[in-house]
């Protein structure tokens, strides 16, 4: 009860800050759709279309959704390393709360603004000539969620080691980057080279970009855009699964990582 | 009840080589004002940190409000309020938003805590501001407000780590009025560390600490005995000479500094018109007073806590500094 509680405060805080700084989403939404309509369009035409009506502008649609969550969960962590700078660490490391409950309240703060960043991308799906359900909605939200919450402790895990803002930046970009190209959010992971294919099945984000772009492009997991791993093709419960093994260990990691600051 | 609240025992904090807190021992009265004097770097935040659970004691044991720090933390963490000597807050959110994130890490009863935090706000005259972004707030404002909310969840030790490091004089005495009158309105033990001699002689009791180790542990009145006698000091137009001539006359070692010599007498106020009637040495001035703290330090380790001021400055810049770069 008093986790919940912790956990609740810590997550309240967060989307607190975030919605009095809510001028950002509009710097969340520009690179993206930058990605979406400049870059997607230009190479559209040159692009081989997917089978099944399928273009690459949508193709790409699924994978900024995911890209727009992965990179905003995965920044968020920055918030840990801005509160030990200005001091504010200090007081939530001395309160009566676990380490646990401070660690997995900034992944779930950091999954939501995320969530609801993805979410804004979401609604141009019409622009691309993309319908969607209310129900593929409703299976989409909670895998974005899960996406972000594996992604954002990571990227919690990482700022709980690293002492300036400065290189928290440095790092994060260093490794956004390559999980974002990595990660089949540009173009299928079918026919790319052997050592291409072994990174991008070591990057966790490919597994959460693969399971949007099913749910959004309808496509069963035995599709060229589903992932085939050491010879078993991934349904989505495996995907998801591989998520949450993912995130949680990610924030135990954090928590522990948390233990032990001086 | 029981007659300490703070009650620490052979405490030794090491970092690697570097003996930060070297096997000390005291204890704390419930409702007591102590305060920690020594210069910087001589293990008080420390003590603080070991005391607060955010740091481990090499050896040794703390307990507060009967908890042990720790194998107790989170019943530690929850009986105490903190200061700390840079600032603890959310710059981002108003006033009221940091003393409500407080409330409720700290499990202040949801149909109380409305009226605790318009009281505590209240006593530090920051209710008309409790909408402002913290970030417009100034240093003295800041300040006022850790203390409101290290006060909210009523903690039985409220410790202020050099409360006022890096304030204005006039600000200084603001913050110490407000300190004074929420001990007096809600009688909290408060633990102090502090280098200035002048906010040590507002303890009920000082322990003077020293490269880790205790120098001694009293009232004001009773540390500044161990000095004893008055202190005097003159210059001269040969301060050499003029301490040959001390000891000569009065068999007292006096001692030389930049600003001419000093040494101490009993009763200085009989002392000194016969002393400058007799002395032989041209004196350029005299001054003669009670002993302070500061001789109380010089007396029990032979340097001045006046010294390191040097880097206390460092760290106010630092701090200012990191606030700028903002």
């Amino acid at each position: 009860m008093n986790n919940l509680r912790g956990v609740y405060t810590i997550w309240y805080r967060d989307i607190l800050r975030f919605w009095r700084d809510r001028i950002r989403l509009i710097g969340a939404f520009f690179f993206p759709l930058l990605f979406l309509f400049v870059f997607g369009s230009g190479l559209s035409s040159r692009m081989a279309l997917f089978g099944s009506g399928i273009n690459f502008v949508q193709f790409m649609f699924p994978g900024i959704i995911g890209m727009t969550v992965l990179m905003s969960s995965f920044m968020a962590g920055v918030s840990v390393v801005w509160d030990r700078e200005f001091g504010f660490l200090k007081e939530v490391l001395v309160a009566p709360i676990s380490r646990a409950s401070v660690a997995g309240g900034k992944t779930l703060g950091a999954a939501t603004v995320a969530l609801i960043q993805g979410t804004v991308i979401l609604l141009f799906a019409p622009l691309v000539g993309i319908s969607l359900s209310p129900w593929t909605v409703l299976v989409l939200l909670p895998l974005m969620f899960l996406l972000a919450a594996a992604m954002g402790s990571f990227g919690i895990l990482l700022a709980t080691r690293i002492r300036t803002v400065e290189a928290f930046q440095a790092v994060m970009q260093m490794l956004t980057f390559p999980m974002v190209f990595l990660s089949g959010v540009f173009f299928s992971l079918q026919d790319v080279p052997t050592w291409m294919s072994v990174l991008a099945k070591i990057n966790p984000a490919t597994y959460g970009i693969a399971t949007i772009r099913q749910v959004v492009l309808r496509a069963p997991p035995d599709s060229p855009f589903g992932i085939n791993l050491l010879g078993h093709t991934m349904s989505l419960w495996n995907n998801v699964a591989l998520l949450a093994v993912f995130g949680t260990a990610m924030t135990l990691l954090a928590m522990r990582s948390l233990g032990s600051q001086e | 009840m029981n007659d300490y609240i703070i009650k620490v025992e052979n405490l030794v904090k090491k970092f690697g080589q570097l003996v930060a807190v070297d096997n000390i021992s005291f204890t704390v009265a419930p409702g007591e004002l102590f305060g920690f004097l020594g210069p910087n770097g001589a293990g008080k935040t420390t003590t603080i940190n070991i005391l607060c659970t955010l740091s481990k004691p090499t050896s040794g044991r703390a307990m507060v409000n009967g908890y042990d720090v720790v194998r107790q933390q989170s019943q530690v963490r929850q009986s105490i309020g903190l200061v700390f000597q840079d600032p603890s807050l959310d710059d981002r959110l108003s006033g009221l938003q940091n003393l409500r994130f407080h409330a409720l890490v700290y499990h202040v009863p949801a149909s109380f805590r409305e009226q605790r935090i318009e009281q505590v706000l209240k006593m530090m005259e920051l209710w008309d501001k409790r909408h402002n972004v913290v970030r417009n707030y100034s240093g003295g404002m800041k300040r006022r407000l850790e203390l409101a909310r290290g006060l909210l969840h009523h903690p039985k030790v409220l410790f202020l780590d050099e409360p006022t490091l890096g304030l204005d004089p006039q600000t200084r005495n603001r913050i110490w009025e407000y300190i004074l009158e929420l001990r007096r309105r809600e009688g909290t033990t408060i633990f102090l560390t502090t280098h200035y001699m002048d906010e040590a002689d507002k303890a009920d009791r000082i322990a003077i600490i020293d490269h880790g180790k205790l120098v001694a542990m009293d009232t004001s009145e009773r540390l500044k005995k161990i000095v004893g006698k008055d202190i005097i000091s003159v210059k001269t137009s040969d301060d050499k000479r003029a301490v040959e001539e001390v000891r000569f006359r009065y068999q007292i070692e006096a001692r030389r500094d930049s600003n001419g010599l000093t040494f101490e007498v009993v009763s200085g106020e009989e002392f000194l018109p016969t002393f400058i009637k007799e002395f032989g040495t041209k004196i350029l001035s005299v001054n003669l007073r009670s002993p302070s703290l500061d001789d109380v330090f010089l007396k029990l380790t032979g340097r001045e806590i006046r010294e390191e001021t040097g880097d206390a400055f460092k760290a106010m810049f630092r701090r200012h500094g990191r606030r700028m770069r903002r």
